[in-house]
């Protein structure tokens, strides 16, 4: 019973997103954008709305939905880990801020822990490179990073 | 809507109430609180230092004291950044707590605080902000209001020129003088290619349609590359403003905004920036009484590098996969829809107000031989002054490193700095001196680029910098044609086998013969340029990779399967700060001892060389 209505609350906010635009094939990506935003990842059910009324079918809707790196198909964890890869932020150390993120929580970037509390995420360029190494927890950003800090962020999330 | 005398009015108006901001001298008893809400310092907590002044100054009763959110001021490594003017104050890494000081002291008192003044390299501090090393060679045109209006304020726009140009060519010019000051300008397209804007611009207009399309092109997906964000989040009607210009120029009606969804600053001011335009009448039916009819739209990008390639970017705003189209057709004659179809970086545009208003002779008069202007640089890595630059075409790298950029922190020494992003290579301390223009770099190997502009000190790896890139262009590959989609794999897989210590020689001979015919042989321009930085490296770096694959050593230790951390006997104080630094616990030892790495247990986190006071470890 739970969850058809979650299947239905979906279905009806999904409409609501698609209210906003024109029902046009070349607003796709800005209503996956909305999307991914509202849920923190694209639910099938939600593709399912949108395919039948943009009528675009749902293997495209997939095929864009996995080419563009913004958009997945699981939700994230509650704490989403952030690490800047970019240029900058790489010349400064942050590969070792994620082998740590990967050997802490001893998951990949992409995945989320078992207990759906943490997923990393490795990105490229979150616009601070004047803040390098960068991450962040959720839009928390934590600037001129260093392993000592990211470990204590960690330890303080762990314990909520 | 707003005819041309009230835009006129208000920008009389409004320019002589913001005299104060360019104006040192300024006789007012004003004082304008400038804080900086570019992304940077956004993230370091700006929107609370602005929040604690309007309190701060509220609870005081001041008058004539007015809080300001600007775009980037440029020198992020110092933010959050606050300016006071018109006496040009430049405050630097402002908390909140010490917006009551500045108040108190500085407002009320008249006397700066000079605990939060900005130091030059020779240790004294700037008083102003024209006094600061970093400004002193740049020259700001694209940059030119960031820092110095509010960009979600029209107004302010309007009152340093703003719509004059557009007002200039709708009431005074055909399309062909327009196209004409643009090509004599000798403007050439700032997203990497260099493609004359001009020549551009007559294409898309000679091409017959009864509809045409201007795109800009914001998808800065060059790591490390913040330029273009700035500029969107600093001075969004310069944009609308060249758009509709261009629009004009080239007989489009409609305009698309193409930006990365992860610039949520730039979106939402380009959203609000779109709103007042067409309140005012600037965009929409019939743009300031003369008829015209232009609009823009904004598009938002997903996560994807080639989509800054144009053909990818055009199928990305049509909702599909941004995989590039084979060239040609080129978009001039075929492209958004089908249609004629004229794509524009974010800073090229930004230069064409000033070009239309300034005249082509003026903007030719800046730069070199065949590159005029200026360019804009994100510089970024092992640099003391991070930041924002613009300067003119021509400037040598080692002007904008250590002269602009203060030089390399640590008292390290410059190995490389790296342009162009993954496209584009490095280039070694012998080139430092070369200037900077699109033919120079070319030659030494490396591309402007879009104006990433990394710094590297002589703790970086070469052979895992190609590595890094490389790593980033096999995720970024679209997977359209075989020699990207495979060969930078290949690539890539060769390049771990050196890192890793499990190269030979001839693994050096395959990764260049690869790296050539991938260039050769692929579709865009992502594979085209995505064996650069490989090849830049190979070209100045050759001992190093030999090195990996010969003697299985890498020099910095960032290569960490070869890497071997140590603690030299002789210079180590035993202070112990490293065992405390250890995250896993992997220096062994007594107090007063020299201590030992247990290469077991060791994570190469480099940690502990940073904690050593004494650089006994490496």
């Amino acid at each position: 019973m739970e969850e058809k209505c979650v299947v239905q609350k979906i279905r009806q906010e999904t409409k609501e997103i698609l209210e906003k635009y024109p029902h046009e094939k070349d607003q796709l990506i800005m209503i996956l954008n909305d999307v991914q935003e509202k849920y923190g990842y694209i639910p099938k059910q939600a593709q399912m709305v949108i395919s039948q009324v943009l009528s675009i079918p749902m293997a495209e809707i997939y095929g864009v939905i996995t080419f563009y790196s913004r958009f997945t198909l699981s939700p994230k964890g509650k704490y989403n880990i952030s690490i800047c890869l970019g240029t900058a932020c790489y010349v400064k150390g942050s590969q070792k801020l994620l082998d740590r993120a990967k050997e802490r929580l001893k998951i990949e970037p992409g995945q989320v822990t078992p207990d759906g509390k943490f997923s990393i995420d490795d990105v490229r360029c979150v616009g601070a490179c004047g803040l390098a190494p960068v991450f962040m927890v959720n839009d928390e950003v934590y600037g001129n990073a260093t392993v000592k800090e990211f470990d204590e962020v960690i330890d303080k999330y762990m314990k909520e | 809507m707003k005819t041309i005398q009230e835009i006129e009015k208000i920008r009389t108006e409004k320019r002589a109430e913001l005299d104060l901001r360019v104006n040192t001298e300024a006789d007012t008893r004003e004082k304008h609180i400038l804080v900086c809400r570019g992304t940077g310092c956004t993230s370091s907590k700006s929107p609370k230092i602005i929040e604690t002044f309007r309190k701060v100054i509220e609870e005081k009763g001041l008058e004539n004291v007015r809080v300001i959110q600007t775009g980037c001021f440029g020198l992020c490594a110092k933010g959050p950044i606050v300016i006071i003017r018109p006496e040009e104050t430049f405050y630097a890494h402002v908390k909140p707590e010490d917006c009551e000081e500045i108040i108190q002291s500085h407002i009320c008192e008249g006397k700066k605080v000079e605990r939060l003044l900005c130091k030059n390299m020779d240790g004294n501090f700037a008083q102003k902000l024209e006094e600061l090393d970093f400004y002193k060679k740049q020259k700001r045109i694209a940059l030119k209001n960031c820092g110095l209006i509010d960009p979600e304020k029209i107004d302010e726009y309007i009152a340093f020129d703003g719509y004059q140009a557009l007002q200039k060519v709708l009431t005074q010019m055909n399309p062909d003088e327009i196209i004409e000051v643009i090509s004599k300008s000798g403007l050439r397209g700032r997203g990497g290619a260099g493609f004359s804007t001009g020549t551009k611009w007559s294409f898309t207009k000679q091409a017959e349609s009864d509809q045409k399309y201007v795109v800009c092109n914001a998808d800065e997906g060059d790591p490390g590359a913040f330029m273009d964000r700035s500029i969107l989040e600093g001075d969004p009607h310069a944009i609308l403003e060249a758009m509709t210009i261009a629009g004009f120029a080239i007989g489009a009606n409609q305009g698309y905004i193409y930006v990365r969804a992860e610039y949520p600053i730039a979106v939402q001011r380009l959203k609000i920036a779109i709103n007042q335009a067409r309140e005012y009448g600037l965009l929409g039916e019939n743009i300031l009484g003369t008829g015209f009819k232009f609009d823009i739209d904004i598009r938002l990008g997903a996560g994807a590098f080639v989509c800054g390639e144009e053909t990818a970017l055009l199928e990305s705003i049509e909702g599909k996969r941004g995989q590039p189209r084979v060239k040609p057709p080129y978009p001039a004659t075929c492209g958004l829809f089908g249609k004629p179809t004229l794509i524009n970086n974010v800073e090229t545009l930004a230069n064409i107000t000033k070009i239309i208003l300034n005249g082509a002779d003026w903007y030719a008069s800046i730069g070199t031989e065949k590159s005029k202007g200026t360019k804009v640089f994100a510089l970024g890595g092992n640099v003391n002054n991070v930041g924002l630059v613009e300067v003119p075409m021509g400037t040598t790298l080692r002007e904008i490193v250590y002269d602009i950029g203060g030089g390399i922190p640590n008292g390290r020494g410059f190995k490389a700095a790296q342009t162009g992003g993954p496209s584009g290579g490095c280039i070694p301390a012998e080139h430092l001196d070369t200037p900077i223009d699109y033919e120079s770099l070319a030659q030494i190997g490396s591309m402007m680029g879009s104006g990433g502009l990394i710094v590297m000190d002589d703790t970086k790896c070469m052979v895992n910098l190609a590595k890094f890139y490389l790593e980033f262009t096999v995720a970024e590959s679209c997977g359209k044609c075989t020699p990207c989609r495979i060969g930078t794999k290949r690539m890539l897989e060769i390049l771990e086998k050196l890192c890793n210590g499990e190269g030979t020689e001839y693994d050096i001979y395959r990764l260049e013969k690869l790296a050539i015919n991938i260039k050769k042989a692929s579709v865009c321009g992502l594979g085209q340029s995505a064996p650069n930085p490989v090849l830049s490296t190979l070209r100045y770096f050759r001992e190093e990779f030999k090195e990996h694959a010969i003697d299985k050593k890498c020099r910095t230790n960032e290569c960490k399967k070869i890497a071997k951390i140590e603690i030299d006997s002789e210079k180590c104080k035993a202070c112990g700060l490293c065992q405390r630094s250890c995250p896993v616990e992997a220096i062994e030892g007594e107090a007063r001892e020299i201590r030992i790495i247990n290469q077991e247990k060791c994570i190469k986190c480099g940690t502990c060389i940073a904690s050593c006071p004494f650089k006994a470890i490496g």
